[in-house]
């Protein structure tokens, strides 16, 4: 099968325009006789959902939680980017799409990218019709951070609960729609299998997270909007819950995976403090905008930092970037963080952590400013750490945060499944091999509210509305698959709980395909990984019955499908032999120690194509052409 | 540190459940106490027991799935969720009583997960402003006052985890609702809908079950996101105003 990324022709900045006005058209009348199932309701979902369903289509949305309100979403803290200008500072569409380009390390198709600039202004226009609470200055105009990766100051607010507002305002579309009958909504069940009906995806299979009822639902088409990866890791700043498997399951359907190597590694969390740690938090990228971020000079320096004094400590990020300082981007900021770790300089009882340094910020602009743009933050990290970060530096170190990996789609967030559809974290398109902050949340509601709507109306105008009835062959085939893998489950009664097996590969993940990776250790890893997974299908225990609410049954599924991930994930930052953004590859460095990208070889997205349990993956290429931007070198020096 | 728990166990919707008690001796103070539930969870799992249901998510105080009456309170001592608790506000040794939310509208589906959908229907009944994707003006043509922006801003930052109705002894759900119903009606944007929203709102409140708001002020002072009670009071005033002048009425 050859890949086909369906990039409509003519100049970057009217493509977008001209496919708007391309595309075929359901007539009024008749879209209330085509069913979609939207799949997650963070902001790729929720706004999807919503949107769609006043174009007048039949949404059934899904989610695991107890309410739509809950999704992963709810938890982004630092913003939104939008190429409004609005501070007058020389921001504009194609700025915001540079940057992203850049920032991607040249690893992301121009034309999504562009597309993604150009919405990301009525995006804006979007939430503060819904009511969404942005920062606002004095005179009653929104106000603007900036965020690493950019010298403009574009992204938007609303102190440091961004994605709540945002989640909010989607969520309270959709219950609109809910409550004038248009979204009918599945709380509290989990997608486990994609039904393909002649070559077309026309429904899912889930489970009922209360009853254990598996149950299929018949429609048009597909979105999966579920979210990104990052547990693959077991420790990650991703809620508990966010997993692969409705990604990983129509992988397995014949929907090709994306570059899953590339992960955001984020600079600024707080560090792991013992055995028990069940996940990691964030504190937002914004903090870069006052923090500094220093390591003293000496090895072994165990002083209290305020006993360091100044000309013994190294600020390495302003040393080695004076143009960018401690705004430059993730993946930068957290090598450059691991590379004073290893050196011995590392601080706190772990040596795994570097400080953020506020008492500049304090001295300049008093605590009370401070306080009014980075409270809850602060606040967060004192309930967390028991100390005091207005006194004392905070500590962070990087975790995993985000993946830019996820499934793979055309222009048109299509997958390669035609019908199957890819929004928000869970596709690969817009990031490349590194996303720029609080732009996750600009892409996410830039899919469910300004391209699905009109590029699923153009697939559904093509098909005619006959349903299919859930008792058909198909719907059956893949409830008895997926019952089988359940009873398959829970009959092997072994000695080690689920969280043993996600720790454990977590571990190996972290420590050979994380931060930095080389063959050696790779090769290892995937030994490591099979060797986990067939120990896991012997024996793993899990307690209770599939017919009610069973937290272990649940778990045991998405560890499931993360083993066979990771494994993926560690055969493309095998295959992939140079670095690029969050991928690190030891053996493809610059003499300073920079990512040496490779472009004559690498300009590609790696799709992988699934063949059968326990057979390598087939690799398809989508070549990236690059014709407005010019390749160069990433340097925030 | 030791500690004993005494958790409420429960099947399902229909057993009667009680308390059932556990010790723990290897609680670390740096632990939050969901990790500390994790860590009996491992343990009661490897005995071939099942573990305790509970729901969580974020674990960072912002999703509002954690929702345990810990020693009475809802969410435990700290003014905070469950999840941002962590086992330094306890003492070695000290008996810890851990039950569900307990409301008429939350009946409990298992051990300490409850069912909070009544919350979704209030907000499905109006808890929003009625504009369709893509039609809108340019955000800085709505200007608004920063200190109202301000207020707006602290009542939606509600997580809608149903403290207060635990909180409460009549099960009130009125500091959720009027949480919504002020953000949305301080807001130029929102004020068209004001009358039928918090009519409509009040309404599906009553009709779910919830208790009537007698004043206690037991809500805010359990709220792990400090909403204040003055919500209260603006949605009675919108309520007031809005019957009589009403251009909405439930039949
Ligand atoms: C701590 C933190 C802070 C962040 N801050 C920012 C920020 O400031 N700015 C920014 O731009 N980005 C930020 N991000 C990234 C951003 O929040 C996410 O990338 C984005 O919210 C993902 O949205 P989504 O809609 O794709 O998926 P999610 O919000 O993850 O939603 C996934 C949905 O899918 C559902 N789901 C998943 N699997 C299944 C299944 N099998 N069956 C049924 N339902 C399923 C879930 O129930 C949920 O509703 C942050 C991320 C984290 C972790
Ligand atoms: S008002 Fe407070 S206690 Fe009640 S649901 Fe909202 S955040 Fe929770
Ligand atoms: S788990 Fe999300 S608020 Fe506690």
């Amino acid at each position: 099968m050859k890949l086909d990324s369906k990039i409509p022709d003519g100049q970057l900045a009217e493509k977008w325009g001209k496919h708007k006005f391309n595309v075929k058209l359901v007539n009024p009348a008749n879209k209330r006789k085509y069913d979609i199932i939207v799949v997650g309701t963070g902001l790729a979902g929720a706004s999807a959902a919503a949107s769609l369903a006043e174009l007048g289509y039949n949404v059934k949305a899904f989610c695991f939680q107890d309410s739509p309100r809950r999704a992963h979403s709810i938890a982004a803290q630092g913003g939104i980017n939008a190429a409004k200008n609005y501070q007058n500072d020389g921001d504009s569409v194609h700025r915001l799409f540079y940057d992203t380009i850049k920032g991607g390390d040249f690893r992301a198709r121009e034309s999504n990218v562009y597309r993604l600039a150009e919405v990301s202004t009525s995006i804006i226009d979007q939430c503060v019709a819904q009511g969404v609470p942005f920062a606002r200055e004095y005179g009653g105009l929104l106000s603007n951070r900036s965020f690493g990766g950019s010298q403009v100051s574009r992204t938007f607010y609303a102190r440091g609960q961004t994605g709540q507002q945002l989640l909010l305002g989607a969520y309270s579309a959709l219950s609109r729609q809910i409550a004038a009958g248009k979204v009918e909504m599945f709380t509290r069940s989990e997608m486990l299998d994609v039904v393909i009906i002649d070559g077309k995806a026309r429904g899912i299979v889930t489970r009922n997270l209360v009853t254990g009822k598996i149950e299929s639902h018949s429609a048009h088409a597909v979105l999966l909007c579920t979210g990104g990866y990052g547990n693959v890791f077991f420790l990650s700043t991703n809620a508990m819950g966010s997993n692969v498997t409705a990604a990983w399951r129509a992988h397995k359907r014949g929907a090709f995976f994306a570059n899953p190597c590339f992960t955001q590694i984020h600079p600024t969390c707080i560090p792991v403090s013992g055995d028990h740690q069940s996940k990691l938090t964030l504190m937002s990228e914004s903090l870069r905008n006052d923090g500094r971020v220093w390591v003293p000079k000496a090895k072994g320096d165990k002083r209290k930092p305020q006993d360091i004094p100044e000309e013994e400590r190294d600020y390495f990020l302003e040393r080695k970037y004076p143009a960018f300082g401690n705004l430059v981007p993730r993946d930068i900021a957290s090598r450059n963080a691991k590379q004073v770790c290893d050196e011995g300089r590392g601080v706190g009882t772990s040596g795994l952590a570097v400080y953020l340094d506020f008492a500049d910020a304090i001295k300049r602009d008093s605590q009370k400013v401070v306080e009014a743009k980075y409270g809850n933050l602060f606040d967060m990290y004192q309930q967390i750490t028991g100390e005091n970060p207005y006194q004392m530096p905070m500590r962070i170190y990087p975790a995993v945060h985000y993946t830019m990996g996820g499934l793979w789609v055309d222009y048109n967030l299509m997958t390669t499944v035609p019908g199957l559809y890819a929004l928000g974290e869970a596709n690969f398109s817009d990031h490349g091999a590194n996303r720029l902050g609080a732009s996750a949340l600009m892409q996410g509601l830039a899919d469910g509210y300004f391209v699905a709507p009109y590029t699923v109306g153009d697939y559904l105008a093509a098909m005619p509305a006959t349903k299919i009835p859930t008792d058909h062959a198909e719907f059956k085939k893949a409830e008895e698959n997926v019952k089988g893998i359940i009873s398959k489950l829970l009959s092997i009664n072994g000695t080690k709980t689920v969280d043993h097996f996600h720790k454990e590969m977590g571990k190996i993940m972290w420590d050979y395909c994380g931060m930095s990776r080389d063959a050696k250790g790779l090769t290892f890893a995937k030994k490591r990984m099979q060797e986990i997974r067939e120990e896991f299908w012997k024996n793993v225990k899990i307690v209770g019955v599939n017919e009610e609410l069973n937290i272990t049954l649940e778990k045991a599924l998405r560890v499931a499908d993360f083993l066979e991930l990771g494994e993926l994930m560690i055969d493309d930052a095998m295959s992939r032999e140079e670095s690029c953004g969050g991928h690190f590859r030891e053996e493809y460095q610059t003499p300073e120690g920079e990512a040496d990208r490779n472009d004559d070889k690498f300009a590609y997205v790696a799709a992988w194509e699934y063949t059968g349990d326990n057979k390598p993956e087939n690799l398809h290429k989508e070549e990236l052409v690059f014709e407005n931007v010019k390749l160069s070198k990433r340097s925030y020096k | 540190m030791k500690i004993t728990l005494k958790v409420w166990r429960q099947k399902n919707a229909q057993d009667k459940g009680g308390l059932v008690t556990y010790k723990i001796d290897h609680v670390s103070p740096d632990m939050s106490f969901l990790e500390m539930f994790d860590v009996l969870n491992e343990d009661l799992l490897l005995k071939g027991e099942e573990p305790i249901a509970f729901d969580h998510d974020c674990r960072e105080g912002i999703c509002g799935s954690c929702n345990m009456v810990i020693n009475g309170k809802p969410h435990g001592p700290l003014q905070t969720t469950t999840c941002q608790l962590h086992m330094r506000s306890f003492k070695d040794g000290d008996t810890i009583v851990v039950e569900p939310w307990r409301a008429k509208a939350f009946p409990v589906i298992k051990d300490l997960v409850v069912n909070r959908t009544a919350f979704d229907r209030i907000i499905q009944a109006g808890g929003y402003i009625s504009v369709n994707t893509g039609v809108t003006v340019d955000a800085n043509e709505i200007p608004i006052p920063k200190d109202i922006a301000d207020n707006a801003f602290d009542a939606a930052t509600c997580i809608g985890c149903g403290a207060c109705v635990a909180a409460c002894k009549n099960a009130s759900a009125m500091l959720f609702v009027s949480a919504k119903v002020s953000q949305l009606a301080m807001l130029p944007q929102g004020k068209a809908e004001s009358k039928r929203r918090v009519e409509k709102m009040v309404a599906t409140m009553d009709a779910e079950g919830f208790g009537a708001c007698t004043n206690t002020g037991a809500c805010e002072a359990e709220c792990p996101k400090q909403i204040s009670i003055t919500n209260i009071a603006m949605l009675n005033r919108e309520y007031l105003s809005s019957k009589l002048t009403s251009d909405y009425v439930e039949s």
